[in-house]
């Protein structure tokens, strides 16, 4: 089981990382992380497919500055690996992976509020030093503040899959609704949240409205071409 | 003297940071919010980055001015992380420049509003969401795994570097006159555009990406779109009284349950 759990986690402490500290690259995105753990699973298609759909749900929670944001690079490591367990993609899949991933990242989030706390704390224990200009403090606070990020990353990837895999793999076995019924609320759901969230971000902007129509109808024509 | 006679005026010889100065800058920039905390938000990280340059004063790293230059450049700062190249690049020059410590004070008070508010339109609402939209509409497309995260992380970090280049650069050339470098067009005209690329975006990414995930059948399909039609203007109504994320998530948690106990 550990053996399991701990390239989850590592990778889960790299990505988690990336959210805020190091180097907000956005390989933290779902679209990017559930892909990278379903390349590590060995099923990249299937970390592609759950990762597009926990993106359309991360359009709405973007790093607004002091804003309390979840955290979805562990969170998408957590979903990406439930998910590409099950290659075959049995009915109750993807819900139970989406439901896994929101519950990681909404404590992910109340763990970057933590983390910010500890470093407010460290900097106080610093302060003469760093009020008397001292480079070893600088730097120090800095090292300290992303090696504890990283290890919050690494520990509540590892608890969360711990945890949440098990349960996931028993609602997928006890799973009565249709497969495709149940994929279809799932990315339903998913694409609610895009497109509140594309309102809220666009919807003051000169012109947008006739774009978003424009893209609409491109979109519904395509996908009835195919 | 008539004005044919005047003598043209003396080209300002702007001082080049040494290569490895720079690199080391950039490379820290990547960790700026690594300490961020409640108390001096990203103080301790700008600090953090002019450091390098600081190692450049002649009295050199255990002078009292290398000292009080670090101590005042680690107050309380707040920016957008990647704009916060600018303040890094103007902070940096001005410290080796030795303008007065009261003058890069107010300097630094007054860059914290312009350089959060702009980059958060910009980046946080503008150029992340289009990237993730229009990686999205690939995707939907049926483009393979490669190209979708592929395409993403080049466009994503094609402006998310290029913008913290630039604001270095821009912010050492000016140094305490960075502020007429926030008129630059890309940063007050480029929400606007992105925006309505990012719109033409989400119509397209939205239908194509459902329909590669459900699969074949237009029936199915057809229900699903008219349900994130209600679902999205379900949201929208809420007006934030609850996240859609979290509404998502007891959505879900619900439906798991009935499935699992049905």
């Amino acid at each position: 089981m550990i053996l399991d759990v701990l390239p989850i986690a590592l990778l889960g402490g790299v990505l988690g990382l990336d959210v805020v500290s190091f180097p907000q690259a956005m390989i933290s995105r779902p679209l990017v992380a559930a892909t990278i753990t379903g390349i590590l699973i060995g099923q990249p298609a299937s970390g592609l497919l759950i990762g597009a759909t926990l993106e359309l749900i991360a359009l709405e929670t973007l790093p607004f500055g002091a804003s309390r944001y979840p955290e979805w690079g562990s969170a998408s490591v957590v979903g990406g690996a439930i998910f590409s367990s099950n290659p075959s993609h049995p009915a109750g899949a993807m819900t139970c992976a989406i439901v896994a991933a929101l519950a990681t990242t909404w404590v992910g989030g109340w763990t970057m509020v933590k983390l910010r706390q500890a470093n407010a704390v460290w900097a106080g224990q610093r302060r003469e030093a760093l009020e008397a200009g001292s480079r070893g403090a600088v730097i120090s606070l800095q090292l300290v503040g992303m090696t504890a990020d990283l290890l919050r990353g690494i520990a509540l990837t590892a608890i969360a899959y711990a945890l949440l895999a098990p349960l996931a793999e028993f609602c997928i076995r006890t799973w009565t609704m249709d497969a495709r019924v149940s994929r279809a609320i799932a990315v339903a759901t998913a694409a609610s949240v895009a497109g509140g969230a594309a309102w809220k971000l666009f919807h003051s902007t000169a012109g947008a409205r006739w774009f978003f129509i424009g893209g609409l109808v491109a979109g519904l024509f395509f996908l009835f071409l195919r | 003297m008539s004005a044919a006679a005047q003598p043209a005026p003396r080209a300002v010889r702007i001082p080049e940071l040494p290569f490895r100065t720079r690199l080391s800058i950039f490379i820290r920039m990547l960790a700026i919010q690594g300490a961020w905390n409640y108390e001096s938000l990203l103080g301790n990280g700008i600090g953090f980055c002019v450091e390098p340059a600081l190692q450049l004063l002649p009295e050199g790293i255990h002078s009292a001015r290398f000292k009080s230059a670090l101590a005042r450049e680690a107050h309380y700062f707040n920016a957008h992380p990647y704009l916060a190249a600018i303040a890094v690049g103007a902070l940096a020059r001005a410290e080796l420049d030795g303008e007065p410590p009261e003058r890069i004070e107010r300097f630094r008070t007054a860059l914290c509003g312009p350089l959060g508010s702009v980059g958060d339109r910009l980046v946080w609402a503008g150029w992340l969401p289009l990237c993730s939209l229009a990686s999205l509409a690939l995707f939907g497309t049926g483009a393979s795994t490669l190209a979708v995260v592929a395409f993403f992380l080049l466009a994503y970090n094609l402006g998310h570097f290029g913008l913290r280049i630039w604001g270095l650069r821009t912010g050492w050339t000016h140094g305490l006159r960075v502020a007429t470098a926030l008129g630059n067009p890309v940063l007050r005209q480029g929400p606007q555009q992105i925006g309505r690329l990012a719109a033409l975006a989400t119509g397209i990414a939205i239908p194509l990406a459902l329909g590669r995930v459900i699969g074949p059948g237009r029936n199915l399909l057809g229900f699903v779109l008219v349900a994130v039609a209600l679902g999205s203007l379900l949201i929208v109504r809420l007006k934030g009284r609850i996240e859609g994320w979290r509404l998502s998530l007891f959505v879900l948690a619900a439906f798991v349950l009935i499935s699992v106990i049905a």
